[in-house]
């Protein structure tokens, strides 16, 4: 333990004097959250929407106005042509296509439930994703003012094939900035803490000042989490600076608690940081870290659902995604943060994740090598 | 003295490989205690590769080693706890403060804060350091970095330090005061280990091994060396081994 203190002073001295290593502990999120949730949101064009409705009833009616209302759908009114919405899709002058079947409101009223069709472009898969999304939480949204209307309690069905928790989401105003802060905080303490811990070490090789350090009788296990600890205090101070800069300039709410967001960050951030410096174990100059590194961050970036939720993904992708890292975070983090998930909420994904920590962790202690 | 029937190194057949390269062949000798014992060699000779492995930062492939009594093979952690060890790239932080260095090496020795604050001073005022206490290490002139190196390597009081090159670059006049730091720490019955290329700093070895290719080319005192080959100094006798290679 005396041993880590003595290796965390001077790792922190060594922070502190640097010149460029501020900039990037408090320069670089503010930059980054600034540019990417501007840049990442542009991205979404206004998603156009034909409706088809064959109805012709108030809560018909009712349904397509929310829809023409919502600042994230071009709606065009194909009356009850349907082949006439369909050529439109095809022709890609659609995005999608919502069917209101004829007795739509007669079915609501009297069993409380009815579907209406969705037709929709997937060639671009992150817009029909999130065309889903957005779709669904007007849904929600619009069967929620109904039960309040007529104190029905059964639900209503969503477009099949879509995933059910997106009704839950919480964002009623459906703000793609608000959606995307969270996941770009996920971006930044990732990269921050892997790279800025995987350099480091990996830097302590080519000086050749770790072979100092192997030829004391220090423990594996003190040398890394000597590493370890001040990359995890910045990246979890970064966390707090953008959810700062989430709440104050982007008005996110902060639904859930902070206290839960923490230890799942905290244990989420000793899988990155473990990853990390069990890569700069292996590697023997910055550029080969930099190249592995950046290797895995972006695959798992990829695959997070950053811009869209994973459930709509293949089956082999989420398999996949039982080891990544990122996707659990940037999942629990819009939970907490967007949907005021709690402790229970989460539960299967701390335990994933604490697991996966002391794996990560194990892995690092285990690869560094004091005797080659 | 009953502590010469027990060498501090011992070394049998040391063989280290890189792959089908032989940077070691079959080493052999053995270093009293209190000695100064000195590895002399040209370049790639395989100094490094054979201090490395005796300080545990590598592992031999095949040989019998003990160092301070312990095996190199299974008790590398025991042996780096009664050692020093200042390798040939310089390996102090730079970018820390003098006095940083010393605690931090003290600390991890596990020195007490009191220990490490005493021998600091103490240390300082030998090397007349004082002024540069909170000095960065990048701005200090190599030799005093080289010395301040040393001093470090056996904050601890080993009983054993390995130096590596420890005066690349430096003059021979800044040589000899390291020369002088090095006679001072053994007295102290602390045993010196050395490697150089430096003809004037084999001189100062009371005996030396010379290495050629991965192999032992010669061992003895410097006196005897220089008498078996009828030489006036070490320079000739590396030049007349090395001829006789040819
Ligand atoms: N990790 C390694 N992999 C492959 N070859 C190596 C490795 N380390 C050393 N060698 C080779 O072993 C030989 C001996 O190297 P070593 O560093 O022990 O020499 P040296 O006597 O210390 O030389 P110098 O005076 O340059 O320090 C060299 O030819 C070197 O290229
Ligand atoms: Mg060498």
């Amino acid at each position: 333990m005396r041993t880590i203190l003595f290796l965390l002073q001077k790792e922190f001295l060594q922070i502190f004097r640097n010149r460029l290593m501020l900039p990037v502990i408090f320069v670089l999120p503010l930059v980054q959250l600034l540019i990417l949730v501007h840049a990442a949101t542009l991205e979404m064009k206004k998603i156009d929407l034909v409706v088809v409705n064959r109805d012709l009833s108030t809560w018909s009616g009712r349904l397509a106005q929310k829809f023409t209302a919502s600042p994230f759908f071009r709606v065009q009114d194909a009356g009850n042509n349907q082949e006439a919405a369909q050529e439109l899709l095809r022709k890609g002058q659609a995005d999608m296509v919502m069917v209101i079947p004829a007795g739509f409101e007669r079915n609501m009223m009297r069993e409380g439930e009815e579907s209406v069709q969705w037709l929709v472009d997937a060639i671009n898969g992150t817009t029909a994703g999130l065309s889903y999304a957005y779709a669904s939480a007007i849904l929600a949204d619009f069967h929620r003012e109904l039960l309040q209307e007529t104190g029905y309690s059964a639900g209503m069905d969503l477009p099949s094939g879509i995933n059910v928790r997106e009704r839950y989401w919480y964002n009623p105003k459906l703000n793609y900035k608000i959606f995307m802060i969270p996941g770009i905080m996920v971006l930044l303490v990732t990269i921050i803490g892997m790279f800025l811990s995987a350099l480091n070490l990996v830097r302590e090789k080519e000086l050749g000042t770790i072979e100092q350090i192997n030829v004391t009788p220090i423990r594996k296990y003190q040398f890394i989490i000597g590493k370890l600890i001040p990359f995890w205090v910045i990246a979890l101070f970064d966390l707090s600076v953008g959810l700062t800069i989430g709440y104050f300039l982007f008005n996110m709410p902060i639904l859930g608690s902070l206290p839960v967001l923490f230890a799942f960050a905290s244990l989420y951030l000793m899988v990155i940081l473990g990853l990390g410096l069990f890569i700069s174990t292996m590697a023997s100059n910055q550029q080969q870290v930099m190249f592995i590194g950046f290797f895995f961050i972006i695959v798992f970036i990829l695959m997070s659902g950053i811009f869209t939720s994973t459930e709509t993904m293949p089956a082999w992708a989420r398999t996949v995604n039982i080891i990544n890292p990122l996707a659990y975070f940037m999942r629990v983090i819009r939970m907490i943060i967007l949907k005021g998930s709690g402790l229970t909420d989460i539960g299967r994904e701390m335990i994933a994740i604490g697991i996966y920590a002391v794996l990560a962790m194990g892995l690092a202690v285990w690869r560094y090598r004091k005797v080659t | 003295m009953a502590a010469h029937n027990t060498p501090v190194i011992d070394v049998k057949e040391m063989t280290k490989t890189f792959g089908s390269f032989v940077a070691n062949d079959r080493l052999t000798f053995r270093v009293e205690r209190g000695e100064i014992f000195g590895f002399l060699g040209a370049n790639g000779a395989g100094k490094t590769t054979a201090v490395r492995i005796l300080c545990g930062l590598s592992a031999p492939t095949s040989g019998q080693i003990t160092v301070a009594g312990y095996d190199v093979w299974t008790q590398s952690e025991q042996i780096k706890r009664n050692i020093g060890y200042m390798s040939q790239r310089f390996s102090l932080y730079e970018d820390i403060t003098v006095y940083e260095n010393i605690r931090l090496f003290g600390g991890i020795y596990g020195l007490s804060r009191r220990q490490i604050r005493e021998r600091a001073g103490e240390l300082l005022g030998r090397l007349g350091l004082e002024n540069q206490r909170d000095t960065l290490i990048a701005s200090l002139p190599l030799g005093w970095r080289q010395k301040l190196a040393f001093s470090i390597a056996i904050i601890h009081r080993p009983g054993i330090v390995f130096l590596d090159e420890p005066t690349g670059g430096v003059d021979p006049i800044t040589r000899r005061q390291f020369w002088d730091l090095i006679y001072e720490t053994a007295q102290s019955l602390i045993t010196v280990f050395v490697t150089t290329h430096y003809m004037d700093e084999a001189e100062y070895c009371d005996r030396l091994c010379v290495m050629d290719e991965g192999r032992i080319v010669a061992m003895d005192t410097p006196y005897r060396l220089k008498q078996q080959y009828g030489a006036q100094d070490m320079n000739e006798v590396f030049i007349k081994i090395a001829r006789k290679e040819i």
